[in-house]
Order: C-alpha cells, then structure tokens, then sequence
C-alpha cells in the first residue's frame, strides 16, 4: 500500500496535520510564529550537516533546531537585543550558513527547491515511521504538559504562583518545536513549515468560541490543507509545500466568510 | 508546635529588587489557617511585591520564604487576558484545577456571576471579570488565598458583599487570607493581623495596635487613624432616645 509515493505523501501530511494542528494554536496563542520562522530556517543547517556527516536528516536538524533555540535564550538573557532582532539574527544566520555549506558539499547533488519548499516524492517508508512514531510521541508529550502550558499562556503568574511549573513546560514546548519541523522538513519545507502551523490555527481562531474547540477545528483544517494540497500538487504538478499553504489559506479565507455571514445572522 | 500545623506561609526578613532597585526588603509576616492577614500601604510600598514572593512567583528573593501548602488560590492586581485565545468563563474556572461542575457552579454562584458562564471572557466588564477572578480563586478550595485588590471596580453594594464572602470563606474553608486593599473601613473589620508596608514594614499588628502607631498615623494620615479605631467597638456610650449621648 506504501509502495505508491503518493499514499505515502498522504500518509505523512496527514501525521503531519494531526500534530501541528494543537502546536499550531499555542504558536498562535503565545505569539511564537517568527520563533517557528527561525527554528525553520536553521533546519537548513541540519539537513547540510546530516549529508556531510551521514545522519538522519529529522534527528539533525532536531539537534540544530533545539540548539538554535537554547542559544536564542542564552541571548535573550545576556544582550539588550529585542526579541525580534535575535530571531531575525539567528533565522538569516543559520540559513546562510547552511547554504554556505552546501556550496561546500559539491560531491552531492542537492535538491535545494525540495528542501525549501518540500518534496512528495522524497517521502520514504522510514520517514512516514519517523512522522508517526515521533508525531504521536509529540503530542503524547504536549498532552501531559497542557495544563502549565496553557495556563502560563493565560497568565503567568497566576500558573506560578498555583503550582503548575510554568516554566519547565515552556522548555518542553520549545523542544517540541524543534521536533515537529524536525520531522516535517521533508514534507512542507523549511520555508512553509510555520505556515503550517499557524494559518489552520488562524482559521481555527475565527470559528471558535473556546480553545479546544480551537484545536479540533485546528487539526481538521490541517488534515484537509494536506488532502486538498496534495490532490492538486499531484494534478497541477507543483511543490507539495506551497500547494498544502495554499489550501490552507484557501480555508482561512472561508473562515472569514464564516465571519461575515454569523455577524449579518445575528444582526 | 499547633501553630505550626496551622502555618501556611511565612516570609522572614524577605525583600526583592529589580534592576537595582529594592522593591520591597525586610518584610516578616506570616499567614495561618483561618486567619487573614491584610497588606496596607501607599502606591509603589510593595504590597503587590509581597504577594508575589509569598507566592513564590519571584524567585531570586533576599531572606527566606517557607510555604507549607500547594493549595493556593491567587487573584492578581493586573491580569491582561489576550484576545487571540478562545476563552469563555468556564474554560478560565479549569485553568489551574479539574474542578467538576458543581464546584464550578457554586463558586460562580458565591460571587454572582453564574449567568456569566458561557460568555467569554473578553467581553466582561471589569467589575464582572473581578467576581469571575475571585470565583476562580475560591473554586478550588485553597489552603491559602492570596487577594490583590480583589473587589477593584466591583459596584459599591457588590464591594461589601464580596468582603463578606471572603470572611465568610476564611471561616468555613478554615484557609489563610493574605490581603491587599486601600479600602481600610471594609477590610479592617474583619482582619486579624495588619501589616503596614512602606517598602518595609513599617507597623504591623492588629487592626487596633496598628491604628494607634505613630508611623501609620505619619503615613496615612489622622483620619485613617480613626477609621481603624472606629472597628475596635468598644461600646463606652449608649445614645438615648432624643440622640444624646450618655456615657456608661
């Protein structure tokens, strides 16, 4: 059943789908997405070093990413930098770096549009195990740190002062980060990879009154984004990647809709 | 060692400061069971610093704070709540506690705002959002409550009720109170330890003891002194029936 590349495309968008989904919202809630924007372009690193040195390109750029991340604190703590100049620093420094070193690596071929934008015929049978076995470990994860997470998202002091460690469960969310682009990288991209995240949450956003209704309509929309980006990426013969956001934007823009129609309903 | 069973939280010689600045230093207090203990003090004395290190929300402190219990319920002075989450009162009422409905129902019932359940919370008024604020707080049955300002831009009749409430809570929860308020005449009638804050403590005692010291009357003025003083209700006089006053 695997054998056809585009089951398996199917297969690891729809794991893909179902974990950015509810990271997607706490990206949106906590005002993270040039956060996730930075971890993505670090991944470009990643991939570089899994080529030179033979690693498994998910566990590389999962290293890279979570160091990216553990330096973005240290410099959040040691300079007056805003937090925005950090990311902007570390974003375009780690992609330029990763590209540098590829220029390096003249004896492999590189496919830099596959990996910018992500490429459904690189999906392996391994990666669809890393997809689901790492998705399912992420989101078992994000289930036992959800309270503190989310509280400390609603205020913080109130998550500390009752008890609920708010700050350890926003190192584990940071890592969880790192994991989901980690193993989504192959799928949508490192430039698309926060759009994944955020615009089904967006949609999500505007046709929900409470925050797991939220994160159901979150995972739904991403699920569809994948269906219907993949069918026309297959179709129109174009990148998986930007076919999956365009659907995806596709659905915010019907949520708006949505919007409009509840306003004239009530008036 | 019974007073210690009750002890719930005590600071000793405690003080915090931020960008060089202390914010508060040498403060000792302590909170018990079923007892409430009242921070008074003018704008900038550290009351709401106080809180937090009691809290241990602040954690690189000077001195020692002890807490004997995780069962705290907090009601902060500024909460800013952000539109780009989804929250309706009863999802709020879950944040830190899985509460069952009952408990939800009855805490939302205490502070008179069970019609306000499902509606979200972005869209309350300051003195709705206030009662949902301390409804949450009560609901999960703490050990220690710890209230900033928790009636501000209540309506006045609404003001009282709710600090009988507190009272009332304190009694039949058997929890300890720590209390911020600038209301002196409310809060003092049911206090029973006043800590008087200028950046350190500056008077502290009962509501009695503290209104006859002189560095409470030079900080908050003679007539504040008389507030306090009138709760202390030693009848001395009997008024007769055409409004003379005889004394005993």
């Amino acid at each position: 059943m695997f054998d056809d590349f585009f089951i398996r495309a199917l297969v690891a968008g729809l794991g893909v789908a179902l974990v950015t989904g509810p990271l997607g919202c706490f990206v949106v809630w906590r005002r993270l997405s040039y956060f996730g924007d930075t971890l993505a372009h670090s991944a470009l690193l990643g991939v570089t070093l899994a080529y030179s040195f033979e690693l498994n390109i998910a566990f590389s750029v999962f290293i890279i990413s979570s160091l990216i991340a553990l330096i973005l604190i240290q410099l959040q703590k040691r300079t007056n930098l805003p937090g925005d100049a950090l990311l902007g620093l570390l974003a375009h420094s780690s992609l330029a770096v990763g590209l540098v070193v590829i220029g390096f690596l003249t004896f492999i071929r590189f496919d830099i549009m596959g990996l910018l934008f992500g490429d459904i015929l690189a999906v392996t049978v391994d990666d669809l195990l890393i997809i689901w076995i790492g998705g399912a470990l992420i989101l078992l994860v994000l289930k036992l740190i959800w309270k503190p997470l989310f509280a400390s998202t609603v205020n913080y002091e109130l998550a500390e002062a009752e008890g609920l460690n708010p700050d350890r469960a926003k190192a584990i969310f940071t890592i969880l980060m790192a994991a989901i682009i980690a193993i989504s990288i192959k799928m949508v991209g490192l430039l698309l990879i926060t759009g994944m995240l955020i615009i089904p949450a967006a949609m999500a956003r505007n046709i929900s009154d409470s925050p797991q209704k939220m994160v159901i309509y979150s995972i739904i929309g991403g699920l569809l984004s994948v269906v219907i980006g993949l069918f026309s990426s297959l179709e129109f013969n174009t990148s998986s990647g930007p076919s999956i956001i365009a659907a995806s934007l596709f659905l915010f823009i019907l949520s708006l809709l949505n919007i409009k129609q509840s306003i004239k309903l009530k008036n | 060692m019974s007073s210690n069973n009750n002890l719930l939280v005590k600071l000793n010689n405690a003080g915090y400061q931020h960008n060089d600045k202390w914010l508060v230093k040498g403060v000792s207090l302590r909170v018990e069971k079923g007892k409430i203990v009242t921070l008074i003090g003018p704008n900038g004395s550290g009351k709401s610093t106080t809180a937090k290190i009691a809290l241990g929300i602040y954690k690189k402190i000077d001195g020692e704070v002890e807490k004997y219990t995780n069962k705290v319920g907090y009601v902060p002075q500024k909460i800013s709540i952000d539109w780009t989450l989804p929250l309706r009162v009863r999802d709020f009422m879950l944040l830190t506690e899985n509460l069952k409905d009952e408990s939800i129902n009855e805490a939302l019932s205490l502070t008179g705002v069970i019609h306000l359940k499902d509606k979200n919370l972005g869209n309350l008024s300051g003195g709705e959002f206030q009662r949902v604020l301390l409804a949450r707080a009560i609901s999960k049955k703490p050990e220690l409550l710890v209230l900033d300002e928790p009636v501000q831009g209540v309506d006045f009749t609404g003001e009282i009720a709710l600090y009988e409430l507190i009272k009332k809570i304190s009694d039949e929860l058997n929890c300890g109170i720590l209390l911020i308020s600038h209301d002196l005449h409310t809060v003092m009638s049911a206090t029973d330890h006043v800590v008087c804050l200028n950046g350190h403590v500056c008077c502290s005692g009962s509501p009695i003891d503290v209104a006859k010291n002189n560095e409470y009357k030079a900080l908050f003025g003679e007539q504040a002194s008389q507030i306090l003083s009138r709760y202390e209700h030693k009848h001395d006089h009997v008024h007769t029936n055409d409004g003379e006053i005889k004394k005993n």
